[in-house]
């Protein structure tokens, strides 16, 4: 096949789901603020039962990994799925519907956590016809990425996608296998889950919505856009396919490491020990073949701040998977479960990792798919280091909690008796959540900051499609 | 072992994990072999897509492999030492139960003595006793405050420990007797059997107790229904029983609150708080010095 000359790209989902990713970035941030404020001013509930912590919290998680993620996500999967299949989305009704189902899905999660109907499992708190509505929404987002897939003009399929397809896959087993459940109203339905088994399925799910759609899913992002951006080529397709296939094989069964020191029996916690640590040098490869790329091209970062969010955005990404198997380690996770050391470790990845390279990811898309040049390239720097400065300030605070709370709780006096009360161990980390506030205020102000230039970049544009690009002449 | 309900499982389990792992290091041998000299890595794979996307076929680096088989090699030794190959136990025999059971019986070698010397000494006098009440003290932190408050003072429905005011008798047995076995308070709720205008002309009568009643007419109403429905337990005076847990109400000290809708909301809906038993977490010796602690909490001259 080779493309018509009146074939174009449907850009104007990309374009739909790229701009809403940026809207609900500052709506999941800001809730994010509003709680970490909470923590140090508990009277900013204002005892108003939907604004308190308990239902603000998963509505903060559900906004910024699904809204804004997902967002991310949908945007950059059908880009790139486009651009290296050359050819058109499969089909532009589907993928219309995917939009708008989607974004339905997160109006309806922003309406009822608020008002307190949840399921109450973590990160997937929505209830049962919210996740009935999820499940034909990711249905349709797989025959739409798979069909374009099906259709390429390239015989082979670029490693991006191999990641993009892999977490659509396993999202959607993960997303059904854990919310099976029986309503007995319309808002209210108990998993058929119960006891250890419930808390184990939870896991499996909770881990790996992290390892595929936190972490496959924005690989796929960073294949794509650091070798674009760089105008490198990738480093090596041989660590791409090692680190792809011990990935995916491996992140299956790290769930566990959730729960030590349970009910769990015990064979399955080592096996997700033992999973977690060796799952720590796929996930380097994937930092690997990202900073790498960068060879004979570094000084792109001097002056290139989106490469520079791209970069650092792998960096995190690196530490993370270094500090996440350290932490599944039995007797680390002795001191680090249960504390903030573990809000520090998410905000690590979700901020460090996932933001920073989906933002990167926007500044090089807005700009194209409106068919403008950034209005300020000097925002963009001022953005980077706010931003940077806010994650460092965010994760060093939490990390300095965590471990303080870990000690303070095990501290024994010369009797044996405890040396600190709880309460004791909760004001002492009173200094240590102001911090935390700045630092999240900091990547908001980022985010703002960012939206303004992009406001600023495409107001009043009138996109063109983009014509499919033709394959070169020896390409199979 | 108990986590498999026949051996078939655990055999099974053991086998996909071998397997498993034995798969991942197969993979990485044969992915790392046959590579290229150095400098190889100039040549793209031949492929381009959208323009410009290409791809280099550099080897796996050498540093990485080697964490990757030392990752590898550390989670076959842990599984080898510790539970995780189905039934298999490990070389260790580790359990978590195992070794929650030895930190518990190291702590009592050391600590026991220090605290068992106390048993033999009058509760009263420990009460005064300035290292039994250090010791109380860090023990009442850990263990009462969450529900009592760390000034012992309590909370709407959690009893103020400081006032000479006990549901239960404030005598160190007594106390002792809670803080073991725990306390189930027992209010029934007369909403299905009392009218409305009679629980309210009880409640009249109840305030008349602390001098706080408002309508004379109602409470006179009150008294008789009092008598008939609520004496048997708090007695005809109101004083309360000790032996029950049925609160004095006449010394305007307020459990559940005293105001007029507080005092209807017990006596429509009941009561039922609870004081949890610590016998399967404390041991008596630490009992014994909470309960002398406690006592000295009201008892002044027994306080420090």
């Amino acid at each position: 096949m080779t493309a018509t000359a009146a074939e174009t790209y449907n850009d104007r989902v990309v374009r739909q789901f790229a701009v809403m990713t940026i809207v609900w970035a500052i709506v999941g941030m800001a809730v994010g603020v509003l709680i970490a404020a909470q923590l140090v001013w508990p009277a900013l509930n204002f005892d108003i039962p939907w604004l308190t912590y308990s239902r603000l919290r998963p509505l903060h998680t559900n906004a910024v990994i699904f809204a804004f993620g997902g967002s991310a996500l949908f945007a950059t999967s059908y880009y790139v799925v486009q651009r290296t299949s050359h050819v058109r989305l499969f089909s532009d009704g589907l993928a219309a519907f995917t939009f708008w189902g989607w974004q339905l899905v997160i109006v309806l999660a922003a309406i009822t956590l608020p008002l307190g109907i949840t399921s109450s499992k973590e990160y997937a708190e929505l209830e049962w016809p919210i996740d009935i509505l999820i499940t034909i929404v990711w249905v349709a987002y797989a025959i739409v990425f798979f069909g374009t897939l099906a259709r390429r003009r390239v015989r082979h399929i670029y490693v991006a996608n191999w990641f993009y397809a892999s977490y659509i896959l396993t999202i959607a087993i993960l997303h059904v296998v854990n919310n099976i459940e029986i309503p007995v109203s319309l808002w209210k339905s108990y998993s058929v889950y119960a006891g250890v088994q419930d808390a184990m399925v939870q896991w499996w799910y909770g881990h790996n919505a992290v390892g595929f759609f936190l972490t496959a899913g924005f690989l796929g992002m960073m294949y794509y856009f650091i070798p674009k951006q760089a105008q490198r080529p990738v480093y090596s397709y041989r660590l791409s396919i090692v680190h792809f296939w011990s990935l995916i094989f491996t992140y299956i069964w790290a769930g566990p490491h959730h729960l030590h020191y349970t009910a769990l029996p015990e064979w399955t916690q080592s096996l997700g020990m033992v999973m977690s640590l060796i799952l720590l040098a796929p996930s380097w490869g994937g930092m690997i073949n990202g900073i790498m790329t960068l060879s004979g091209a570094w000084h792109k970062l001097r002056t290139d701040p989106v490469l520079r969010f791209l970069i650092v955005a792998v960096s995190f990404y690196g530490m993370s998977t270094f500090e996440g198997p350290m932490m599944s380690i039995k007797t680390v996770n002795a001191l680090s479960h249960y504390t903030d050391w573990t809000i520090g470790h998410v905000h690590s990845g979700a901020l460090g990792w996932v933001a920073m390279i989906s933002l990167g990811a926007m500044y090089y898309l807005i700009p194209r798919l409106f068919g403008r040049a950034i209005y300020s390239v000097h925002l963009i720097e001022i953005h980077f280091w706010t931003s940077t400065i806010g994650i460092v300030l965010y994760i060093a605070s939490m990390w300095a909690a965590g471990v303080m709370e870990g000690l303070m709780w095990r501290a024994v006096n010369d009797d044996g008796t405890l040396s600190y009360s709880f309460i004791e161990v909760v004001e002492a980390t009173h200094p240590f959540y102001l911090v935390r506030l700045l630092g999240g205020l900091l990547f908001l102000g980022g985010t703002l900051i960012m939206a303004w230039n992009l406001w600023r970049t495409v107001a009043g544009a009138k996109p063109a499609e983009a014509a499919v690009v033709p394959l070169p002449a020896l390409a199979h | 072992m108990a986590d498999f309900f026949n051996s078939f499982w655990g055999v099974a389990v053991a086998t996909v994990t071998i397997a498993s792992i034995a798969g991942l290091i197969c993979f990485a041998i044969v992915q790392s072999r046959g590579r290229r000299p150095p400098g190889a890595g100039t040549e793209t794979m031949g492929h381009t897509w959208d323009g410009d996307l290409e791809e280099y076929n550099n080897p796996l680096p050498r540093w990485w492999l080697n964490l990757y088989y030392l990752s590898l090699a550390f989670g076959i030794g842990y599984l080898l030492l510790y539970p995780g190959l189905g039934a298999y136990q490990g070389y260790k025999h580790w359990s978590q139960n195992g070794q929650y059971e030895e930190e518990v019986k190291k702590a009592r070698d050391t600590y026991g003595p220090l605290y068992d010397r106390f048993l033999h000494q009058d509760m009263k006098a420990l009460a005064k006793d300035p290292e039994a009440h250090k010791i109380g003290a860090r023990l009442f932190a850990t263990y009462c405050t969450v529900c009592h408050g760390s000034d012992a003072r309590g909370a709407r429905g959690f009893p103020n420990l400081t006032d000479h005011d006990w549901l239960y008798g404030g005598e160190p047995e007594q106390i002792k007797e809670s803080i073991t076995n725990g306390r189930q308070g027992g209010m029934p709720p007369w909403g299905e059997v009392l009218k409305k205008e009679e629980i309210a002309e009880a409640a009249q009568y109840v305030l008349s107790f602390s001098g706080r009643q408002t309508d004379a007419g109602m409470a006179s109403r009150g008294k008789e229904i009092f008598a008939k429905n609520c004496a048997v337990c708090h007695g005809q005076d109101a004083k309360g029983n000790p032996q029950i847990g049925a609160p004095n109400l006449t010394d305007d000290i307020w459990l559940y609150g005293g105001s007029k809708e507080r005092i209807i909301e017990s006596i429509t809906f009941g009561r039922s708080g609870q004081m949890p038993a610590h016998k399967n977490f404390l041991d008596e010796a630490k009992i014994y010095l909470l309960a002398a602690y406690i006592y000295g909490l009201s008892n002044a001259d027994g306080g420090k």
